[in-house]
């Protein structure tokens, strides 16, 4: 079933592919009848020879007003459509997307999924995602090829031992799996590792979420596209949000690229330009914006079956089913919107990643991206309501959001919808900055954010 | 990339700084005297504009002194340096040479290394 998945994957990424035939046409506001994907399905239009599967989702124009707005159509702003159709029978809800699906940072990360953090409030968060996650396939009927490898965090020194250890008992007290793992049991897991007590910052242990590991990020943001299309979402491709109404502090619609349109609840799911929107509505955010850079070698022979990551070296990688290592680069220290980083951060991350495992000094890199993460002062990400009534603000996922597009589109559709934050996103108001109560993963985060 | 200029040691590689977030921010006089919430904007809230930003870097591999810079947060092109002494806090502009150069109208030229020991603050 599995490879069958693949294969239908694969057969729907030549139809999707940008740049390829267009899939405006199908038109029309009422939802298609979407055919569920099967075995039988991939044979029937095998022999067709795969030219009549349908698009995943409409292109519909968008209407004048609408129950609830998403801005941003990337992996959270979806989500957050998917579950306030499936979970709050609101259906008549548009997602607005600049460019087009799949093409922002959904698209561009290194794309790991753990739960593993040190505070109750982001445990809690990231475990509902991770529990999403785990029926996430079968519940879109779309294979996001999530793929549960284990995620290593090394510790290098006997501080970083330290902390490992009391991370992984406040994940456990919080009933999420993980466990620490000696130098020799590393070595014996990950072969390719270089464990010698003679590196410059020697590999002593790690802590390991067996649940943790990868998924296919565009699959994630095109599943959940056509998901919540069946489901009646108009999903509304380059189609840029210019202004925000707002009328006696309350939200009455947004001006776009393509018109006006009317809503008294909007939901702004937009990265690294969660500030720019918010300015649009006269508020401020405590965000700031940073470049963030990933990349994938060119494809090599399967080398490495798990996720590996270090804050103290600050690189972290996988392998994808291609066979490219995928690797992640720390942000940019400074402020910028401009979707590249800096040599130094490249050559600090592939240091890292050469240090870790010495057998990579020779493989070369295929291709670097830069996205625009948005950076909240405790690493944690805002789910809260505003001092405008209507308007709610999912923000400040900064460098790790992947792991949380089930998670976090799940409790913002709950806040969007009961226009009240659901108790796992509550401790992620707003309101923190001015209580105190911050949700310090800065320094407590098995990686360094 | 960066080449950011130091006021005092002229045009260097971006290696050699470190940033130090948004330029301008004071430290309230009475902290006791705010809310919770104009202390947490002070602490917390940023400008974060997209576009024209100034910000503090330290020359940390270097003289080790703080000044300002302006940047644009888009194509991140430096357009001036500022010292942070309290007569002219804010106010000096050092212009990086390719400014220079294009506000009088000659093409841009590679620096000398030079530039900037002509304008210096303090």
């Amino acid at each position: 079933m599995r490879a069958v998945q693949t294969l239908q994957c694969f057969a729907f990424y030549r139809l999707r592919r940008p740049g390829l035939a267009p899939h405006r046409g199908s038109g029309g506001s009422t939802p298609l009848n979407v055919k569920k994907y099967s075995a039988y399905s991939l044979l029937r239009n095998a022999l067709s020879h795969n030219r009549n599967w349908r698009a995943a989702w409409r292109s519909p124009e968008p209407k004048k007003s609408y129950d609830a707005i998403v801005v941003g159509g990337g992996g959270h702003g979806l989500a957050t459509a998917y579950y306030l159709a499936k979970n709050h029978g609101m259906r008549n809800v548009a997602v607005l997307e600049k460019g087009w699906i799949g093409g922002g940072n959904t698209g561009r990360n290194t794309t790991i999924v753990r739960s593993n953090y040190l505070w109750t409030e982001a445990a809690l968060l990231y475990e509902k995602s991770m529990q999403l996650w785990e029926g996430l396939s079968q519940d879109l009927n779309y294979n996001v090829m999530f793929s549960q490898r284990g995620v290593y965090n090394l510790g290098h020194s006997l501080q970083d031992m330290r902390d490992i250890e009391r991370r992984v008992n406040a994940n456990r007290l919080n009933g999420i799996d993980a466990e620490v793992v000696g130098a020799t049991e590393l070595a014996k897991a990950i072969p390719c590792l270089n464990v010698s007590p003679d590196s410059r910052y020697p590999v002593l242990g790690a802590s390991l979420q067996r649940r943790g590991g990868v998924a296919r990020h565009d699959a994630v943001a095109w599943g959940f596209a056509r998901a919540a299309d069946a489901l009646g979402v108009d999903i509304v491709e380059q189609c840029a949000v210019t202004g925000i109404d707002v009328k006696d502090g309350k939200a009455v619609g947004v001006q776009t690229t393509r018109g006006p349109i009317a809503s008294d609840r909007i939901g702004v799911v937009v990265a690294g330009h969660a500030g720019v929107l918010a300015e649009m509505a006269g508020l401020r955010l405590p965000i700031e914006s940073h470049p963030l850079q990933a990349f994938v070698s060119e494809p090599i022979k399967p080398v490495l079956d798990t996720v590996v990551m270090s804050g103290a070296v600050h690189g972290y990688i996988s392998q994808s089913d291609k066979g490219e290592l995928v690797i992640g680069a720390g942000i940019d220290a400074y402020n910028g919107y401009g979707q590249r980083g800096s040599f130094p951060v490249i050559e600090h991350a592939m240091q890292a990643i050469i240090e870790l495992f010495p057998m990579f000094s020779r493989v070369r890199m295929l291709r670097l991206w830069g996205g625009i993460v948005d950076v909240a002062p405790d690493a944690c990400p805002i789910l809260s309501k505003t001092s405008v009534e209507g308007l709610y603000f999912n923000c400040g996922w900064g460098t790790g959001g992947f792991k949380a597009t089930p998670g976090s589109g799940w409790v913002f559709a709950h806040t969007m919808a009961h226009d009240e934050a659901h108790e796992l996103n509550a401790p992620f108001s707003l309101e923190r900055f001015a209580t105190g109560a911050l949700v310090d993963e800065h320094g407590a985060a098995a990686v360094a954010h | 990339m960066l080449l950011i200029e130091c006021p005092w040691c002229g045009p260097r590689a971006e290696t050699e700084f470190s940033y130090g977030g948004e330029a301008g921010i004071t430290r309230p006089k009475d902290p006791d005297a705010l809310s919770d919430a104009e202390w947490a904007e002070y602490l917390f809230y940023r400008s974060n504009p997209r576009g024209a930003h100034r910000e503090l870097w330290n020359h940390a591999h270097g003289c080790r002194r703080w000044f300002g810079v302006e940047r644009d947060t888009v194509s991140y092109r430096i357009t001036g340096s500022f010292t942070l002494n309290s007569s002219t806090r804010g106010e000096r502009n050092v212009p990086t040479p390719s400014f220079r150069a294009e506000r009088s109208g000659f093409a841009e030229s590679p620096s000398d290394g030079k530039a900037g020991n002509t304008e210096r603050g303090d």
